[in-house]
């Protein structure tokens, strides 16, 4: 189908960009990758009046470490494309997380335009991003009107497509963490065919210990209506019980029956996938059996 | 240029195949649509517009990216090559060959995009080409006629030839080095 008629302008700066949302309003929608608004807009399932495009905005781009003198925090500029942040240097090294997410988002050509401010923006809960976010402790970098505020994962994803951004304010740019040496992480996500949207998916960071693993922070996605942090599963694998984590996760996880796939099958998933990511961090050798290829 | 003041219509100047143009674009009308419609490239395909059949994928600033989910206004200042201007330069003459030795082709309808998805795959030396990594870089192009099969192989043949190219010139490089 054909997007319905609207109004476009492609600002130069984040001033103008935010200027420009101040002015109209609701009618007016920030476009940034665009791999999920234009989709919506082909199909008529959105209607603004004015796309402001980000595309045009150096600031929003790019990779770099952040954090001053005490360092340990990698900023990764929102309009960055999904490719950029999971082949730049310093995600592969510093966060190796996302640079194992990267291959399970959508195909080539949609990693190729979308962009990770995007994403996390839109909230979709079958996501990647968000949950990658979440297990990472990351922060997002909010602009609007007023001054510039930085939001926890944990306070960001707040619903269905719902998040902490006020109206008129835009993502414009995420920060990690840096992990320490002693960080373990895990991902991994099971869809129909790969690229698609996930059935269930696990991103977990956490440390190891002499006794096991400590500080988990297993982010599930697809299985509720936001990334959320299975608490009580991460604290059964602290204490070394795995078939308890396993068991914990039917309190803490509701994933959602649809006509394909039955809310007991992604909850055996995701049991599935944990006990996978589990046995990789106790193991020490976090990376997955994925796809390769970026 | 596409302006920074809202407007339903913008002019815009981008390199095409090669060769530079310029056009008045709805700001509603997609990428793939304008290049269909008004520079008659029907190479490009369209099939679900909305980003998963992968028909209408092309190369902008050298990257794959689907013609239906960028719109037309965004091309300004871009460069933007389609399966016309990839047969033009010759660049996946070998890809094509292996296409029509494999009957990889059937109806037609997503060789475009299996094109330009392949050619950049191809093209990153880092890619593993295995026949796993190529189907995990075709898996967002649809094929109706159900061909994966034979376009697997004419991906894989053509990344094993170009692969032997590959090491033979870098054997030369090391030979000349050596002397």
């Amino acid at each position: 189908m054909k997007a319905p008629d609207f109004a476009y302008a492609r600002p130069a700066s984040l001033d103008a960009a935010l200027a420009l949302l101040a002015e109209h309003g609701e009618d007016a929608v920030p476009l940034a990758g665009g791999q999920s608004l234009v989709t919506a807009l082909n199909m008529r399932l959105s209607a603004p009046g004015l796309l402001v495009d980000l595309n045009a905005i150096p600031e929003l781009t790019g990779v770099s470490e952040a954090g001053g003198e005490a360092g340990g925090i990698v900023r990764i500029g929102a309009m960055t494309r999904h490719r950029d942040v999971g082949t730049a240097a310093l995600v592969r090294e510093r966060l190796p997380l996302l640079a194992a997410a990267l291959p399970h988002i959508a195909h080539p050509a949609i990693r190729n335009r979308g962009t990770i401010g995007g994403s996390v923006a839109l909230a979709d809960p079958a996501t990647e991003w968000p949950a990658c976010c979440l297990a990472a402790g990351a922060s997002i970098v909010v602009r609007g009107p007023g001054a510039e505020r930085r939001v926890p994962a944990d306070d960001f994803f707040q619903g269905l497509y719902t998040t902490a951004l006020e109206p008129g304010e835009i993502v414009t740019a995420i920060e990690f963490p840096v992990p320490g040496a002693d960080a373990v992480w895990g991902f991994e996500e099971l869809s129909r065919r790969h690229g698609d949207y996930a059935l269930v998916g696990l991103a977990a960071t956490g440390r190891r210990s002499a006794g096991g693993l400590s500080d988990l922070r297993l982010a599930f996605f697809g299985v509720a209506d936001r990334p959320v942090l299975a608490r009580d599963a991460a604290a059964a694998l602290e204490a070394g019980d795995l078939a308890g984590a396993q068991a914990a996760l039917a309190g803490e996880l509701d994933p959602p029956d649809d006509p394909t796939t039955k809310a007991a099958t992604r909850l055996h998933l995701a049991r599935v996938i944990l006990g996978r990511v589990a046995a990789r961090m106790r193991g020490g050798s976090a990376q997955e059996d994925g796809p390769d290829g970026v | 240029m596409a302006s920074e003041n809202p407007d339903r219509a913008h002019a815009v100047a981008f390199t095409l195949n090669g060769e530079a143009v310029r056009a008045h674009v709805p700001a509603r009308m997609h990428l793939g649509d304008l290049l269909r419609q008004s520079f008659g490239l029907t190479g490009v395909h369209l099939g679900c517009e909305h980003g998963v059949c992968g028909a209408c994928t092309i190369l902008v600033d050298g990257r794959a990216v689907r013609s239906c989910l960028m719109l037309g206004v965004q091309a300004d200042g871009a460069t933007v090559e389609t399966v016309e201007g990839l047969t033009e330069s010759g660049r996946i003459r070998d890809l094509q060959d292996a296409f029509h030795a494999r009957n990889a082709l059937q109806c037609g309808y997503c060789t475009p995009g299996m094109l330009v998805t392949a050619a950049e795959l191809l093209d990153d030396a880092d890619a593993a080409t295995s026949r796993e990594a190529i189907r995990a870089a075709i898996a967002g192009n649809y094929c109706r006629c159900t061909g994966y099969h034979a376009i697997v192989d004419a991906i894989a043949s053509t990344a094993e030839a170009r692969g032997q190219g590959r090491r033979d010139a870098g054997r030369d490089a090391g030979l000349e080095a050596a002397e």
